[in-house]
C-alpha cells in the first residue's frame, strides 16, 4: 500500500479514537434529555468536576483548603499522601450521587412542569456554579491525571503497519495512542452495560417508562424524583468515565469544560434522544473532522478542527432536524 | 349482578368532596362509597366532573374540601406514586402507555410497586434480583395469556391498533394487583366486537381475581349490564346513586341525559 492510503487509515482511526471521545460526553446528555426533557449544559462541567475530585482523592489534598487557610490562618494542604485509584474512583462516585441529589433537591424539585427554556437556563446556571465550586474544592491550576491506564504510541502497531507499506518508500508507520483504545475499549463496556441495564431491571424499565409518559409512570408507582436522582447519578458516572478519559489524554484544566460543547454538534447529527445516535454521531464527527484537517485543511490554512463540527451539524439542521436516530418529530397543526 | 362478591366492607369512601381550579367548580360536595368486590359505574353526560373524580380517588387532584376514606383509613395528600403503592391501579381516557416499550415491558413496569430489590443488586443482576425477575415474569406471562395477547408480547405498543392498546393498558393494570382498579371509559372509541370483548374481560377480571372496579362509561347499555351500583354526576354534582335499575328510572338522571334546561 502507498503511504498516502497508510496516511488516511491512520486519520481515519484516530478519528474514531477522538469521536468515542465525544460520544462519552453526549451519552451523558442523552440519558438526562431522555428521562427529563432536559438539556443539561452542565454535563461538560460535571465530567470537569468529576475528574478534579478523583485527582483531589488520589492526592490526598483537603478539599476547599485555600478558603480555610485564609479564614483560619493555617496551612493545611494534604490530608495524606494519597489513596489508591479505584478506592478514589469509589468515593468520586459517591460524590456524584450526592450531587445529584443535591440537583434534584435544590433546583429540578422547584422547576417541575416549567418550561424547558426554563430548565435549561437552570443548568447554566448549574454548570457555572459547579465551574466555580470545583476551583473553590480543589483549586485552579492545571492538574495530571493518572488512574494506571497505560498511555503513548503503541510500537507493535507501528511495527506492523510499517510492514503493509510499499517496498523502498519511506513509512514509518501508523502512530495510535494506547489510551485512546483503552477510551474506545470502555466506552464500549459502558454502553453495553447501560442498554442491558436499562432493558432487564426493575429500575431501568422505570427509567424508559419516565421516558416514555410521565404521567402514566406515576400511576403505577414510579416516583419522578427518585429516577431523577438515579438518572443523574448515572450522568454523572458517565461524566466520571469521561472526566478520566479526556484528564488522563490531556490534563485536567478548565478548558476541559467546554468539550461539552462539541457535543452539541454530535447530539444534533444522532439525535438528541438516541444512545446508538450518541455514538454513531460522535464517530461520525470525529472521523469527519480528521479527514477533513488532512484532506483539505492544508488548501485553507488549517486550524479546521474548530468548525467543522459546527458546520457538519448546521447543514444536518437542514435535512434532518430530528438527527439521524432520533424521534421524527410530526406535529398536527 | 356480582353482588355475591360484595362484602358489605366499603373499600373506598370519599366525604363530601369538593375540588375547584381557579373559580371554576369541577366536583361539589360529592359523597359515596365502593365496597370491597363491586363493580361501581361513574356515569354523566360530558363535562360532568367524572375523570376529575378518577383523578382526586388516584391522587393526580387534590380536593379543597373533603376527605377520602382508602382501606379503613384517612387518607392524607398523597402523591399518585405513592397512591399507586396503596394499591390503586388506573387506565386512561386517552391511553397512557409507555409507547416505546413491548408489551411484556409495559406489564413488568406496571409491578414496579410489587418489586423490591435495590439498585445495586439490580445493577449486578444477580441473587435475588434475578430470581424476581423471574417470579415476575410468571405473573405477567399469566396476565398475557388471561387477556388473549400472547402475540404481541414483543411488539412495542405504539404500533398497536387502538382497540390492542385499551388491553395492554388494562393489563398494566392488573399487573399491579391492585385493591382498586379505576378504569376510565375503556370502552370509548371501540367498534361492537371490541366492547364485547373488553366487557368480558372487565367480567372475567373481577370474577378471577376478585378486583374491585370503578369504571367511568358512556354506553349505557355498557353500564347496566355489568355494574352492580352505579353514581351519576351533572355539572359537579352527585344526581343518583344506586342500583341500575333505579338509576335509570330516575327523573334526575333522565333530565340530565336527555337535556332538560338548568333554571
Amino acid at each position: 500500500m502507498s503511504p498516502m492510503i497508510l496516511n488516511t487509515i491512520e486519520v481515519i482511526l484516530n478519528g474514531l479514537m477522538a469521536g468515542v471521545m465525544y460520544a462519552l460526553v453526549a451519552l451523558g446528555f442523552v440519558l438526562i434529555f431522555k428521562a427529563s426533557g432536559i438539556f443539561n449544559y452542565a454535563q461538560g462541567v460535571m465530567a470537569l468536576f468529576a475528574a478534579l475530585t478523583l485527582v483531589g482523592f488520589q492526592t490526598g489534598q483537603v478539599p476547599f483548603s485555600h478558603l480555610i487557610n485564609v479564614v483560619f490562618g493555617t496551612n493545611y494542604h494534604h490530608w495524606s499522601s494519597g489513596i489508591n485509584s479505584f478506592l478514589a474512583i469509589l468515593l468520586t462516585m459517591l460524590v456524584m450521587v450526592g450531587l445529584a441529589w443535591l440537583v434534584e433537591r435544590v433546583v429540578l424539585r422547584h422547576l417541575v412542569n416549567q418550561e424547558q427554556i426554563i430548565l435549561f437556563m437552570a443548568t447554566i446556571g448549574l454548570a457555572f456554579f459547579m465551574e466555580g465550586l470545583g476551583d473553590l474544592m480543589w483549586g485552579a491550576n492545571i492538574k495530571v491525571l493518572d488512574v494506571g491506564l497505560p498511555s503513548g504510541g503503541s510500537f507493535w502497531w507501528e511495527d506492523v503497519t510499517r510492514e503493509w507499506a510499499s517496498e523502498g518508500s519511506e513509512y514509518y508507520g501508523m502512530y495510535i495512542d494506547v489510551l485512546d483504545v483503552w477510551a474506545a475499549g470502555i466506552a464500549i463496556v459502558l454502553v453495553i452495560a447501560l442498554t442491558i441495564f436499562s432493558q432487564y431491571t426493575k429500575t431501568g424499565r422505570a427509567l424508559r417508562a419516565v421516558a416514555d409518559d410521565h404521567q402514566a409512570a406515576l400511576t403505577v408507582g414510579i416516583s419522578l424524583r427518585t429516577i431523577w436522582v438515579v438518572v443523574w447519578s448515572i450522568a454523572g458516572f458517565v461524566a466520571l468515565v469521561a472526566g478520566i478519559m479526556w484528564g488522563s489524554k490531556s490534563g485536567i484544566q478548565f478548558s476541559l469544560s467546554l468539550i461539552a460543547l462539541k457535543a452539541l454538534p454530535v447530539l444534533i447529527l444522532g439525535g438528541f434522544t438516541s444512545i446508538p445516535g450518541a455514538i454513531i454521531g460522535g464517530l461520525i464527527i470525529g472521523v469527519g473532522e480528521k479527514l477533513f484537517e488532512f484532506g483539505i485543511g492544508p488548501l485553507i490554512g488549517g486550524a479546521t478542527e474548530n468548525w467543522f463540527a459546527y458546520v457538519l451539524a448546521l447543514i444536518f439542521l437542514m435535512f434532518r432536524p430530528q438527527g439521524l436516530f432520533g424521534d421524527k418529530i410530526i406535529e398536527r397543526v | 349482578m356480582n353482588t355475591a362478591q360484595n362484602t358489605g366492607d366499603a373499600l373506598l369512601s370519599l366525604k363530601n368532596i369538593s375540588l375547584s381550579f381557579g373559580g371554576v367548580k369541577a366536583l361539589t360536595d360529592i359523597s359515596f362509597d365502593i365496597l370491597k368486590g363491586e363493580i361501581r359505574a361513574i356515569i354523566g353526560p360530558n363535562g360532568a366532573g367524572k375523570s376529575s373524580m378518577l383523578n382526586v380517588i388516584n391522587g393526580f387532584y387534590h380536593p379543597q374540601q373533603g376527605e377520602v376514606w382508602f382501606n379503613g383509613s384517612l387518607r392524607g395528600p398523597l402523591k399518585p406514586h405513592e397512591i399507586a403503592r396503596q394499591g390503586i391501579a388506573r387506565t386512561f381516557q386517552n391511553i397512557a402507555l409507555f409507547k416505546g416499550m413491548s408489551t411484556l415491558d409495559n406489564l413488568m413496569t406496571g409491578r414496579i410497586t410489587k418489586m423490591n430489590t435495590n439498585i445495586f443488586w439490580q445493577a449486578i443482576w444477580k441473587g435475588k434480583a434475578e430470581k424476581e425477575e423471574l417470579e415476575h415474569r410468571e405473573k405477567v406471562e399469566h396476565i398475557i395469556d388471561f387477556l388473549e395477547i400472547q402475540a404481541i408480547r414483543k411488539t412495542p405498543v405504539g404500533r398497536l391498533p387502538y382497540g390492542l392498546q385499551k388491553r395492554v393498558e388494562l393489563g398494566r393494570a392488573l399487573a399491579a394487583e391492585s385493591k382498586l382498579l379505576l378504569l376510565d371509559e375503556p370502552m370509548a372509541g371501540m367498534n361492537v366486537e371490541e366492547k364485547e370483548d373488553m366487557c368480558r374481560f372487565v367480567l372475567d377480571v373481577h370474577e378471577e381475581f376478585g378486583t374491585t372496579i370503578a369504571l367511568i362509561e358512556h354506553d349505557m347499555g355498557v353500564v347496566m349490564d355489568i355494574a352492580d351500583r352505579v353514581v351519576v354526576l351533572d355539572y359537579g354534582k352527585k344526581i343518583g346513586d344506586g342500583y341500575p335499575d333505579d338509576v335509570r328510572a330516575d327523573q334526575n338522571v333522565i333530565d340530565a341525559y336527555l337535556g332538560v334546561s338548568h333554571d
